[in-house]
């Protein structure tokens, strides 16, 4: 089988993380995003993956590389000249989905869940239909486009309403496809979209169908949802009792959800948890408290420092009884001097912080 | 040669600025570096060996002063000292008047007059030196303060002898910038300077409808609004500017500002009276009774009162910790006074604005809100864990859960 991952482009909007490294490799719950997305596609049969992209980063190709080898697969990129939205990838990727008859998967890179490869792919051929959408339970379904089926139970979808005002269902579009080769001659190598060009045709067909996903689900494209996408994930994996988590005997765990890289080293007294990643070769002073946070590879927190709900970055340092929160997202190799507080504050790489950011601002 | 000096202490309805501190303890008797306030001046006081009596004028009830005294008069053995209740605010000239006899018995031939709520290096034997050298019947101290600051306290003209040749309350002009320091030397002269003043301000009452504020009551009398224009005019009055460090202690937030000048300027004079150790930036003073884990990193600039606890890996910098306060670990305190019995949870956040060195503004403005620098916990007040107070007063007796920003709890 063959599989499409929509990355797109500059990931502006998880910068400054994205200032240093492109989207797809940066570490959601120590691994690169990406990676969460080719095991799971490999897992289940997938031995051709397309990334479509806007731009190649040197880095990425040779990070890819590296996974082609390590989980079997062949790994392209599709380079669009210019954006095509999420329709148009698959028509450049014409030659690689259409090679067998076999469905290809679609998938956009924002979005993290247990990804139900297997079960879809067995659905989508179950039924008969040409494509199958997989569908995610929402609190607000008005901020979304609804997929409402029909009342036979089969999935078969019925339409899709756009931001409704009145209640009629909670099912939205998760952002992951199952499709079949022909889907494609419905597609015009332009910028299109699939959910609102490509979509309704097959509805027309009553041809399209939806999955419901079972468990957490997270467009994890922008901060805020970065670390609530984490606190998901990690959840999941205490659910599945998953040996990537650090045992909560630790002494220092506090309400579980924590995971340690084994190159982390940390101090006497710390409280770590709920959702907690810590990164390689990151260092933690004594007596640090952690929660509801992301720390990358070789950051360092100093002793009796306080971090909650912030993304640390590759390298960064928050020096001693600093308090940082409120989604604060520091870049690579940030330097925040001892007792500051930051509240919010979302700062660029290589930048000494030392006086309080009171309120939620860009450090440039 | 001075043989008395009065202090002038005010009373429970004046001083409201320096709430909700004052609300247990006049301002006064706050401890700075340490020390009550007043304990400072009288420090400087027993420095000058010719005076043998301290008056204490105020209209603060007597038993407020009774430990006070007696703890006083254990430790000085040079002067006594005495408190002088005036029966209603009489203002710092009326008080001075109506308690004449005391001052003037035994016919002291200077004595000084200092404003109690003053911080500053207290130069006596200085402004007696020149009170003699230009055998001046009366002799104010200025300092200099930033133009900007000028309208909140009276300015002085002096020529170029030291002679002061005008005075002003609270000028709206960029008149001068040596302001009066809030102390004084002056002789018996000065009682008929005010009986003059008095006796003008009576006869104008008659001229004038009769205010309903009782503050303008005409029996008060300040020296700032009635007396040091007149001494000014009579030529009698000189000025002796010091260089060193001066503060006026209005608001509770300036007795930070108070607490940090006295530190640093006993460091200088003694590093061993204060406290030193590993995790110690001097200059501060800890309270032999008082418990500082050794992982705790306190100062520079910090003052922890008897009985007080700072826990493990805890941080206290530029604060006043009064006494049976418990700082638990890992916390962070800046800029701040922490009254009688407070309590600051594990990984908590006790943080106000540093104010700078030169401003006499104990002020800062937060998104648009003028709120106080230093942050104020009063007595009995609890921090929770991890939660961060900023930029706030609390009044006493509350416990804070959540974060606070630029605001008062009432």
């Amino acid at each position: 089988m063959k599989g499409l991952i929509l990355v797109g482009g500059y990931g502006t909007r998880l910068r400054p993380l994205t200032l240093t490294v492109p989207k797809p490799l940066v570490e959601f719950g120590n691994r690169p995003m990406i990676l969460h997305q080719v095991e799971a596609l490999a897992a289940a049969g997938v031995t051709d993956i397309v990334l479509a992209v806007n731009y190649r980063p040197e880095v990425m190709v040779a990070t890819l590389k590296k996974y082609e080898e390590e989980y079997g697969v062949k790994i392209e990129f599709s380079v669009e000249t210019e954006p095509l939205g999420t329709a148009g990838p698959l028509k450049l990727a014409e030659d690689i989905l259409k090679k067998d008859d076999t469905p290809f998967f679609v998938l956009n890179s924002d979005v993290i869940c247990e990804y139900p490869f297997k079960q879809l792919a067995d659905f989508h051929k179950a039924h008969g239909g040409a494509g199958t959408i997989v569908a995610t339970k929402v609190e607000e379904p008005s901020k979304y486009g609804v997929v409402v089926t029909t009342p036979d139970g089969t999935g078969l979808i019925d339409r899709f309403v756009e931001k409704p005002v009145e209640f009629v269902g909670n099912r939205i579009n998760a952002g992951i496809y199952i499709l079949n080769p022909s889907v494609i001659d419905l597609i015009e190598l332009r910028p299109t979209s699939i959910e609102k060009e490509t979509f309704p045709k097959l509805v027309q067909n009553k041809s399209l169908y939806s999955f419901d996903l079972e468990g957490f689900w997270m467009d994890v494209g922008q901060p805020k949802d970065f670390l609530s996408g984490t606190c998901l994930y990690l959840s999941s994996l205490t659910r599945k009792n998953s040996n990537l988590l650090c045992s909560p005997n630790e002494p220092y765990v506090v309400g579980g959800n924590v995971m340690v890289d084994p190159s982390a080293k940390i101090g006497k007294n710390c409280r770590i948890g709920p959702n907690v990643t810590i990164g390689p070769n990151v260092v933690i002073g004594d007596g640090v408290r952690l929660q509801r946070s992301v720390l990358l590879d070789g950051s360092r927190i100093k002793d009796h420092a306080w971090v909650k709900s912030a993304i640390v970055g590759w390298n960064s340092t928050v020096g001693r009884w600093a308090r940082i929160e409120n989604v604060t997202v520091l870049g690579d190799d940030v330097s925040v001097s001892d007792e500051v507080y930051i509240n919010g504050g979302s700062v660029l790489p290589h930048k000494t912080i030392s006086s309080n950011i009171e309120m939620p601002s860009i450090i440039m | 040669m001075a043989e008395k000096a009065v202090i002038l202490v005010g009373g429970g309805t004046r001083g409201t600025r320096f709430r909700p501190l004052s609300l247990d303890i006049p301002k006064v008797l706050f401890p700075v570096a340490g020390k009550p306030m007043l304990s400072h001046i009288l420090v400087a006081i027993s420095k000058v060996s010719t005076v043998k009596e301290v008056l204490l004028i105020g209209f603060f009830d007597d038993y407020v002063f009774r430990d006070f005294l007696a703890d006083a008069s254990s430790e000085f053995t040079q002067f006594s000292v005495k408190y002088l209740r005036e029966y209603t605010a009489l203002g710092t000239a009326g008080g001075m008047y109506h308690f004449r006899d005391v001052v003037l018995r035994n016919d002291p031939k200077k004595f000084f007059v200092i404003h109690a709520d003053i911080c500053c290096s207290f130069p006596l034997l200085e402004i007696q030196e020149l009170a003699a050298e230009k055998q001046a019947g009366a002799v104010i101290m200025g300092t200099r303060v930033p133009y900007d600051d000028v309208r909140n306290f009276g300015a002085i003209v002096a020529d170029e002898k030291g002679a002061v040749v005008h005075y002003v309350q609270n000028p709206e002009s960029r008149i001068s910038n040596l302001i009066n320091g809030g102390i004084y030397l002056f002789d018996s002269s000065i009682f008929d300077v005010i009986r003059e003043a008095q006796k003008e301000k009576f006869e104008k009452s008659y001229e004038e409808p009769v205010s309903p504020n009782p503050d303008d009551n005409k029996q008060i009398l300040t020296l700032e609004q009635d007396i040091l224009g007149r001494l000014a005019e009579h030529g009698s009055l000189y000025v002796y500017e010091t260089k060193a460090f001066w503060r006026q202690i209005k608001a509770a937030g300036a007795a930070v500002a108070a607490n940090k000048l006295y530190l640093q300027s006993m460091y200088q004079r003694d590093p061993s009276c204060l406290t030193s150790g590993d995790n110690i930036v001097p200059p501060v003073y800890v309270d032999p009774t008082a418990f500082v884990d050794p992982t705790a990193k306190i100062g520079p600039y910090v003052s922890i009162g008897p009985r007080s606890r700072v826990g493990p890996g805890a941080r206290v910098k530029n604060a006043i910790v009064l006494e049976d306060c418990e700082i638990k670990r890992d916390s962070c305190t800046l800029n701040a006074i922490l009254a009688r019995g407070t309590r600051v949870g594990a990984w908590a956040r006790v943080e106000g604005t540093p104010i700078p060195d030169d401003s006499h503004d104990t002020t800062v403005v937060m998104n648009g809100l003028k709120v106080q620098a230093t942050t104020i916990l009063s007595t009995d007040v609890t921090v929770g864990d991890e939660v961060r107070v900023c930029n706030c007063v609390v009044l006493p007796h509350k416990e804070i859960k959540v974060d606070v920003n630029n605001e008062v709890i009432m």
